[in-house]
């Protein structure tokens, strides 16, 4: 199983660096998994979205559709991308924590 | 690269008969790339194993885009370190498949710089297809690519890359200008086919006639098939001549009419246009002939698509007859209501035909603004069981 450095940190990762067990969380993950994307020090905004993600994710055990992601937070889907430039399944879900989506995504 | 050749006893199987084959080209690839060689071995080890050696899924892409690459990753990555990573990425086509040489020459180069140098032209959707490459070369290849004028195709849950026949360019049939429609809907749609927001992909094609070379009726969600509605142009002459050539036109045209709507009697071909359901036939056999008529458009029907999640379906009538000119307004905002409702409805991995199933072409047609029409009438019903809401009024 691959392991990713992060700030001294030792996380294990699967092939596209999401977390192996999504339970091994918090913020300072967060903004270990954030560099990973290029993400230096994450804004307001994109915390809003990573909290959001998280706790859709611990209620209901997935990730939401894009499209209630967008309406719940008031973003549009170009300004998700800006923030995070690899999009919301691989960029943000992977700095919530939450497993890989799955599916020809 | 092998300096001996790899022992592939179950592949070379495939390269024997005259017809083309995958194996061979992929041997031809393998002399100069490490990945296309091991390739090979992974593809001889799965027919030994009776098992796929790629995971799937996976989730890789290029920085903006949500779809453009399909993530593989191989399970056996230590026997097989060149295809550790395969991704697959998808290239837009031009309208129509038009190249020019150089342009397939510049993607190839790209190819076979960064990535195994096999390629698939063109997938279901239309797309390029570059196969097998590191997640290392994703940026360099798009960035190389978007400087060469090309851009990415869809993939997963996005609008995918709009396709069409050939269209005005070559074909005398062409009922609207499918090359101009599809890349008008291409650019249209950018922010769609590049980051996916809707339940499942959503594929639009255009046929220029009812001939349906693309077979959009078969493969798209949205297929926009071209028809007129007017007459047969009929050149009474020329049926004449065909006639006099030997072509027995009651047998051969006549009564392979479907709708049974012409009669020929010698001199004249009488053609009950009403009764006309556009299928083609008499114009292929008579191209000299006969020709759709003058009011060309194009008739857009709803739901086809190939049996993944449950059967195949055939798309059905939405709207009988759009005309098709830019800026296609009409188009977009049916398209925009479709997008708009089934992207809020649908559910996960549910095609728009499948949706409409769900909830009943009654509901879909009042949820976009559109009246019930005979047209969308796919077969008369079966069932006698069946009580119209008005049956029940009267009974009040």
């Amino acid at each position: 199983m691959p392991t990713i450095e992060l700030n001294g940190h030792t996380y294990a990762v699967d092939e596209d660096g999401f977390l192996e067990d999504p339970m091994l969380w918090n913020e300072q993950v967060a903004a270990d998994l954030a560099t990973t994307e290029g993400i230096a020090n994450m804004t307001e905004d994109q915390w809003k979205l990573v909290n959001y993600l998280r706790h859709y994710y611990l209620e209901f055990g997935i990730a939401p559709m894009v499209r209630k992601l967008c309406k719940e937070n008031g973003f549009k889907l170009n300004q998700v991308y800006e923030m995070f430039p690899s999009g919301p399944a691989k960029g943000a879900c992977k700095v919530a924590g939450l497993p890989k989506p799955t599916g020809c995504v | 690269m092998s300096d001996e050749r790899r022992p592939t006893p179950k592949l070379d199987d495939l390269e024997k008969g005259p017809w083309p084959s995958f194996v061979r080209e992929m041997k031809r690839a393998a002399e100069g790339s490490a990945m296309a060689d091991q390739l090979l071995g992974v593809l001889e080890l799965s027919y030994g194993d009776r098992v796929g050696h790629w995971k799937h899924g996976g989730v890789v892409g290029v920085r903006g885009y949500g779809a453009g690459v399909i993530g593989r990753y191989s399970d056996v990555p230590e026997q097989f370190p060149e295809v550790a990573q395969f991704h697959t990425m998808r290239v837009n086509h031009p309208a129509g498949w038009f190249y020019k040489t150089d342009a397939l020459r510049k993607v190839c180069d790209i190819w076979e710089k960064h990535g195994s140098g096999l390629t698939n032209l063109h997938g279901a959707t239309g797309d390029i297809i570059l196969l097998g490459m590191k997640t290392e070369s994703l940026e360099p290849v798009f960035a190389e690519l978007t400087e060469n004028g090309f851009d990415l195709g869809g993939s997963g849950s996005v609008v995918r890359t709009p396709s069409c026949c050939v269209g005005p360019a070559r074909c005398e049939w062409a009922c609207f200008d499918t090359l101009a429609l599809t890349y008008d809907l291409t650019q249209h749609y950018q922010d769609e086919i590049h980051r996916p927001s809707l339940p499942y992909k959503f594929k639009i094609k255009a046929s220029g006639c009812p001939n349906d070379c693309v077979a959009a009726i078969a493969r798209a969600d949205l297929s926009i098939i071209g028809t007129w509605r007017d007459a047969i142009d009929v050149d009474q002459e020329a049926v004449g001549t065909y006639a006099a050539d030997g072509l027995d036109v009651r047998a051969t045209v006549c009564d392979r009419c479907p709708s049974k709507c012409m009669a020929w009697d010698g001199t004249s071909l009488d053609i009950d246009n009403s009764a006309c359901v556009r299928c083609m036939h008499c114009i292929n056999v008579m191209p000299k002939a006969l020709r759709p008529g003058l009011e060309r458009g194009a008739c857009i029907l709803i739901g086809g698509k190939a049996p993944i999640v449950s059967g195949a379906m055939l798309s059905s009538v939405l709207v009988p007859f759009m005309k098709l000119e830019p800026p296609y307004t009409e188009l977009k905002e049916l398209i925009g209501k479709i997008l708009e409702l089934w992207g809020d409805e649908g559910k996960n991995r549910e095609r728009v035909g499948e949706f409409i199933q769900r909830v009943g072409l009654g509901s879909f047609l009042e949820a976009i603004g559109l009246e019930p029409m005979p047209e969308m009438v796919k077969h008369p019903r079966e069932n006698p069981y069946v009580f119209y809401e008005e049956y029940f009024e009267e009974e009040k």
